[in-house]
């Protein structure tokens, strides 16, 4: 692949490797990514797909992938991948296969895999320096069950294992896992956070990521209509809100050196996203959830603070 | 290359290297550890041209030695005990993918309470994943059904995955004299894996595992399992036959000791049934006629071949070193499943002995061989009963004791 930078939507490469007529729902910010995602990558790659909601996009007999596919298990998608590229290592160095069959290994996985079950054989992949791409779509709860509470699942947020109720009006009392910083600690090679509403940004980082050998993290953030209780249609104006408002910061490690790749000018109030969707609905009515409300404005705040980007 | 005094985990590592293993994802658990220390021994000094991975948890190790197994690379693992289980979930789903990935079990008791001895409640646990499984008595057929275990998993015929079974301590630990065969003759009855069948490539997209909508499909699948798992019955005579001719050694389904004019049969699996056949010898020499049926194959089930060696018994003990909590032995249940429609069935008695490691003394052989006698005497039939003596419980009363619970 090239790897000088792009500017311009125009510049994304017109294949499509992954083709229409899948069973993902209308607006899934996930499957938009993806898209994105294997623009960058190519075809000569091979899939290992947690269970998860993308574990529908292949069903018997039908594939939207032009490449390989291997579905494994929530746990263990990572470990699905070391077994691939190991075996190809190997028998590229026995001479029984040839270099122009190599394929590049990526995993697939939801946050409820990425976040909270698979965090154990992610851990292991990183620290064996595993040769590999990892493509986490984060909806923010376990979207493929219908939407119940993940790691990944933020404060404040209505998912079907946490109901806004009498004794727990807020929802999720608990706090986004910090993924990206999870993954820093293990000093991989590079990582960044994406976003479906910032292709070039999407696209920029997977040519900067070909360079290095060893994991290689994208964390998506995606708009779940059903999930999120949103029109389809508004899906890339959600992500792009996310963005917007500070509460998704886009931003790359190389080696461990943090930078964002994208700041906005003017720091949208993250009521403007919150307001949007049927999961934060609890915090405006039938009462206004003030206390929540600003402790989410003022944890996006301390962040941009402490990156220096916010007085 | 001659005899070596070699342990049933040094045996397995042997068949390991002689099969020339592409790729080893491996965890540790005792009493498994010295299969792993071995092989990566022998990488590190290149004796043995091969990647071997340290993986993170037994649940990794089954999923990375699946998924290179369907890239084509030909792979082994081991593991034991409260490991097996860790990796359960990915044991059905690496069955599915219908890989021939081998992979060698050191039976250890399951807890809680928690113990390294053996039995067998570890491998039985997975019986019914789609993995074949060969049950070993001695070092020797260790390292034979390795060297089987890759001929019959990559037949196209089969395409399953199988797990060699042995005993932890007894067979894992125990040292004897095992024929080390020549890498010649090796690679003619084990010739290099080539797959023909499925593995990922560039230029061959393939899609692996993928789900299935419904129960008709589903049952489709499952059912191909379920024939390939049969096929193996077949394709291992061929195996068998191949492997007598090149190695002289013969070995089938079932393993039959003094069975042919037996009256009574004693039914055994793995290293335990070495003392069923010493008891069944001193027994002979008391003009008792029995014999022992020991199931080398639990899965597939070889249920002609046991239906035809316990044709005109009188009676049968299965000495079950597992149970099913519930419901007693496991083996009892499958041998009682296997002889129901006979017409002329022979009794059925149920001993649960070895749990854990526990030992099987010449006293309690004698035992059983008088309650088959009694029961073709009398046509009863005794409750299924736990092998256990005056002594032990004893001393399982003084614990207690010092427990403060007596």
């Amino acid at each position: 692949m090239d790897t000088s930078t792009i500017i311009s939507i125009k510049e994304l490469p017109p294949e499509e490797n992954m083709l229409p007529g899948t069973a993902a729902c209308a607006g899934c910010g996930g499957l938009l990514t993806l898209r994105y995602c294997l623009k960058a990558l190519g075809d000569k790659i091979i899939i290992v797909n947690a269970a998860g909601c993308f574990t529908l996009l292949t069903i018997y007999p039908f594939s939207p992938f032009r490449n390989s596919w291997l579905y494994t298990a929530m746990a263990c998608a990572p470990a699905g991948a070391q077994g691939v590229r190991d075996a190809l290592d190997i028998l590229i160095k026995k001479g029984k296969l040839d270099p122009e069959e190599n394929l590049k290994v990526v995993v697939l996985s939801g946050d409820g895999s990425a976040y909270d079950m698979a965090l154990s054989s992610t851990s292991g992949a990183i620290y064996r320096n595993l040769d590999f791409y990892y493509i986490c779509y984060d909806n923010e709860a376990y979207g493929n069950t219908g939407f119940q509470h993940s790691g990944a699942s933020p404060f404040g947020s209505r998912t079907g294992t946490t109901p806004p109720g009498k004794e727990v009006p807020v929802g999720s009392q608990l706090q986004k896992k910090n993924l990206f910083d999870i993954w820093n600690s293990h000093k991989p090679p590079y990582i960044a956070t994406v976003s479906p509403a910032y292709p070039v940004d999407l696209m920029n980082k997977f040519k900067k990521a070909e360079q290095f050998k060893g994991p290689k993290l994208f964390i998506s953030h995606i708009p779940c209509p059903p999930g999120w209780g949103f029109d389809p249609s508004r899906s890339v104006r959600l992500a792009k809100l996310s963005v917007e408002t500070g509460l998704w910061p886009l931003k790359e490690s190389v080696h461990g050196e943090v930078e964002h790749t994208y700041v906005p000018k003017r720091f949208k109030p993250v009521e403007e996203y919150l307001k949007e969707q049927e999961r934060f609905s609890h915090l405006f009515k039938p009462v206004r959830q003030e206390d929540a409300l600003k402790s989410i404005q003022e944890m996006v705040d301390e962040y941009w603070k402490k990156h220096e980007f916010l007085p | 290359m001659g005899k070596e005094m070699l342990t049933g985990n040094g045996a397995a590592a042997w068949g390991v290297r002689l099969a020339e293993v592409d790729y080893i994802p491996a965890y540790p658990i005792t009493p498994q550890t010295e299969i792993i220390e071995t092989i990566a021994k022998w990488i590190s000094d290149g004796s043995m041209d091969a990647s071997f991975v340290t993986m993170d948890s037994e649940h990794s190790m089954i999923t990375a030695a699946g998924a290179a197994s369907a890239t084509g690379a030909r792979t082994f693992t081991t593991t034991s005990s409260q490991g097996l289980l860790y990796g359960f979930e990915m044991i059905y789903t690496v069955a599915g993918w219908r890989v021939p990935l081998v992979m060698v079990n050191v039976s250890r008791g399951l807890s809680s309470p928690i113990t390294l001895g053996p039995d067998h409640n570890d491998i039985l646990a997975v019986r019914d994943s789609g993995f074949l499984q060969i049950h070993c008595e001695t070092c020797q057929e260790v390292l034979d059904s390795v060297l089987m275990a890759y001929r019959l998993a990559e037949d196209e015929r089969v395409l399953l995955p199988v797990m060699v079974n042995m005993d932890g301590f007894y067979l894992s630990f125990t040292r004897e004299a095992v024929e080390i065969p020549d890498m010649e003759k090796v690679r003619s009855f084990l010739p290099e894996y080539r797959p023909e069948h499925a593995f990922f490539r560039a230029a061959k997209p393939m899609a692996q595992g993928v789900a299935v909508l419904g129960g008709d499909f589903y049952s489709y699948f499952k059912y191909q399992m379920h024939l390939a798992s049969q096929n193996a019955l077949e394709v291992y005579k061929e195996v068998c036959d191949d492997f007598e001719k090149k190695f002289g050694r013969k070995y089938g389904t079932i393993d039959e000791y003094m069975l042919e004019d037996a009256e009574y049969v004693l039914v055994m699996i793995n290293s335990f049934s070495t003392l069923g056949k010493a008891a069944v010898k001193r027994a002979r020499e008391n003009g008792i006629k029995v014999g022992l049926l020991r199931p080398r194959f639990l899965r597939p089930f070889p249920e002609s071949e046991i239906k035809n060696a316990l044709e005109g018994k009188k009676a049968v003990a299965v000495i079950d070193q597992n149970i099913s909590v519930g419901k007693g032995g496991i083996i009892y249940s499958e041998m009682a499943g296997c002889l129901y429609n006979e017409v002329d069935k022979p009794l059925l008695l149920s001993f649960i002995g070895g749990l854990g490691g526990k030992n099987i003394s010449q006293e309690e052989f004698e035992f059983i061989f008088e309650k088959m006698i009694s029961a073709s005497d009398t046509g009863i039939v005794e409750p299924p009963s736990l092998l256990y003596t005056e002594s032990e419980l004893e001393g399982m009363t003084k614990l207690k004791e010092i427990a403060g619970k007596e």
